[in-house]
């Protein structure tokens, strides 16, 4: 399936843009995602820490996704 | 009473105390967080904040609902500033009344300490010759 995925912060820099279309497998978890995108984008590893959050939520890695799901990296937090 | 907002506009820390002010409360506590114009002894020309607006929201109301339950407040407020923000300007105000002094202090820090690790809104540095997010790298 094919989910796109938002991002914020760094993370926008590190994908060169406000969000990517990313082919995925069917009922793939936020864990597989992430692994999918440090590989393809190697500078990810260097953050302090890097989430998903799914529906404006944070999941836990295991999380299914579904096609529709409103998916957005999450680059560690720096308001205040 | 909660006012959760986030706005690209100058915040107002008066009218954030005003808004929690209540005859009830014998203690108010504000917290504002203002652009310092340095870090670690490297002048910083503004910041410049970006928000993931609807959860942020989200995050925040999670944070002032868990507030007023645990400390039993009358009102909470929290406001944060989005985009360029400059030297000495308000960049979050969290403002709390509740009976006695304690719980009002408690949970303000409470509420500024969970904003920081939890809302989803990110803060760059941008210097005469570059720019960094805060926090990125370990």
């Amino acid at each position: 399936m094919n989910i796109e995925i938002v991002a914020f912060g760094i993370a926008k820099d590190i994908l060169k843009g406000k969000s990517i279309q990313l082919e995925v497998a069917s009922a793939a978890t936020v864990e597989q995602v992430k692994k999918q995108l440090v590989n393809d984008y190697p500078d990810f590893q260097t953050l302090a820490s890097l989430q998903l959050a799914v529906n404006a939520e944070y999941v836990v890695d295991d999380y299914v996704l579904n096609e529709n799901d409103e998916v957005v990296l999450i680059p560690p937090v720096s308001g205040g | 009473m909660r006012s959760i907002y986030i706005t690209s506009d100058k915040l107002d820390s008066q009218a954030c105390t005003e808004a929690v002010t209540y005859d009830g409360a014998g203690g108010i506590v504000v917290f504002v967080g203002t652009v310092r114009n340095a870090t670690k002894g490297k002048a910083v020309l503004h910041l410049d904040f970006e928000a993931y607006e609807k959860m942020a929201l989200k995050e925040m109301q999670k944070i002032a609902d868990r507030a007023m339950e645990r400390w039993g407040l009358y009102s909470m407020v929290i406001h944060h500033r989005t985009g360029l923000v400059p030297i000495g300007e308000e960049a979050v105000v969290i403002a709390c009344s509740s009976a006695h002094r304690k719980e009002a202090f408690q949970a303000c820090e409470f509420a500024i300490d969970t904003l920081k690790e939890t809302v989803p809104i990110w803060k760059k540095e941008v210097f005469e010759d570059g720019e960094v997010w805060v926090s990125a790298h370990p």
